[in-house]
């Protein structure tokens, strides 16, 4: 009533349809949290996502310690599914992009990538957390940072200074008259565009699935009123459809943002012809 | 109005503006499990695969190296059998050439003892014959003598003249013999 409902939070009123408040729709203040600790000016504070990233940390370490501590060789039912997922990063992803012999360095830091990622997306649908800690962008964009510094510093390493910039502009002879535009545009698309795509492509995703999840979510509180039970109901289906939806997403956009680093690593391996 | 909301009011933040804080604990956060799996973990586990590998394919090449014995050894045993087979057919090839000779041996021992008593018989008869005729000739001649005596009245004693006529007498009747024949 008071409020301006594009600034009232899910839950913080009881609002409902026909009491003559406003639809509290989401939107970019979903995304703001209240520091825990410190102060929101200085930067030098602690909050919910910032819990959350390291509590997850602690659950995949936790779970992988406990799977892969004292590992037998027969396995138990818990290092089984650890070394599933394992298999499935090490054997579906990096071998697949990289290949068996250059890929097995790099096999340590793609699975952690990848656990990482996966449970930063999966707070998002976990009671009392929900929230992807990966729908804000700091996240994303310091691990495709990482990706990014390791494509580039091994690009030097091994193609060279000359080498380095032939496989960046996508040098070709071939390409005759067009190669300065098409030059041009490969030393954008891989040297800038690409890392920046790489972090908003997780980041947008999982934003936009809190969102979906939000405004279902909130559509069914608040028009748990009067005749707008009915579609109330509808729209907790819609919130049981897109949590499904999300769970299914957030493996994806893991599975993506790993794949692509790989193919960005193997790029950085492959000899330029 | 909570905090939140009036955080929110006051700064209309771009989403796509990266807060450091985060950004630093973030790349903590990654760092913590990379640490982790990449030290620990992973090597851990990479381990126990290769053993595994390692114990399966032991396996394999136990079983391998089983079945190659089992392999040798059926077809040594089968060797052994066909030799076996084969013995007992010489064995018993010999045993019927054996058998052969052996009857063929005391069939000839028999007809050659067969001879022998036959021919013995003969020579038996033969003597016997001929100590009959002998004896048949002297009680032939004394009988004639005797009677010749009877009939004479006169001793034909004198056993020169005796023999003589007695001799006489014989070979007449041989050669009456030999005409009669």
């Amino acid at each position: 009533m008071s409020a301006d409902p594009t600034q009232t939070l899910a839950f913080d009123t009881s609002c409902h349809l026909f009491d003559g408040c406003g639809f509290p729709a989401p939107g970019l203040h979903s995304f703001l949290f209240k520091p825990l600790f410190g102060d929101a000016d200085s930067n030098l504070y602690f909050n919910k996502t910032m819990l959350l990233a390291l509590l997850g940390s602690i659950v995949i370490v936790g779970f992988f310690w406990a799977a892969f501590a004292k590992p037998k060789v027969v396995p138990g039912k818990l290092q089984m599914i650890a070394e599933t997922g394992y298999d499935f990063v090490r054997r579906g992803v990096v071998y697949e992009t990289i290949g068996k012999k250059e890929g097995e360095k790099y096999v340590p830091f793609v699975v952690s990538l990848f656990f990482f990622i996966w449970m930063m997306n999966l707070w998002s649908i976990i009671p009392v957390a929900q929230f992807p800690v990966t729908a804000i962008i700091s996240y994303p964009a310091a691990l495709a940072a990482i990706v990014y510094i390791t494509w580039v510093a091994l690009t030097f390493k091994r193609q060279g200074f000359v080498g380095f910039f032939k496989n960046v502009t996508g040098y070709d002879k071939t390409l005759g008259a067009v190669l300065p535009l098409s030059m041009t545009i490969e030393f954008f698309s891989n040297l800038i565009v690409r890392p920046f795509t790489h972090a908003v492509r997780l980041f947008a995703n999982m934003f936009a699935g809190h969102t979906l999840l939000l405004l279902f979510t909130i559509a069914s509180w608040y028009m748990l009123n009067g005749i707008g039970i009915a579609y109330s109901g509808v729209s907790f289906v819609m919130v049981l459809v897109m949590t499904a939806f999300e769970l299914f997403i957030q493996a994806v956009q893991a599975y993506v943002f790993v794949l692509l680093t790989c193919s960005y690593i193997q790029g950085a391996l492959a000899e330029h012809h | 109005m909570s905090l939140l909301v009036q955080l929110a009011a006051e700064k209309p933040e771009n989403p796509l503006v990266p807060p450091v804080p985060e950004l630093v604990i973030g790349l903590i956060a990654f760092v913590i499990v990379f640490g982790f799996l990449a030290k620990k973990l992973l090597p851990n586990i990479n381990k126990v695969l290769e053993q595994r590998r390692e114990a399966i394919e032991g396996g394999i090449e136990k079983a391998e190296a089983a079945q190659t014995e089992a392999q040798s050894v059926l077809e040594q045993y089968k060797a052994q059998l066909a030799e076996a087979r084969h013995e007992a057919a010489r064995l018993r090839q010999e045993a019927q050439e054996q058998g052969a000779t052996l009857i063929a041996e005391m069939r000839a021992e028999g007809q050659r003892q067969r001879e022998e008593i036959v021919a013995a018989g003969h020579a038996q008869i033969e003597a016997d014959r001929k100590s009959a005729a002998q004896a048949l000739r002297q009680d032939v001649g004394q009988l004639a003598t005797d009677l010749a005596g009877k009939l004479v009245g006169e001793s034909l004693e004198d056993h020169a003249r005796q023999s003589r006529v007695i001799d006489r007498f014989l070979d007449e009747l041989e050669e009456k013999a030999e005409a009669a024949r």
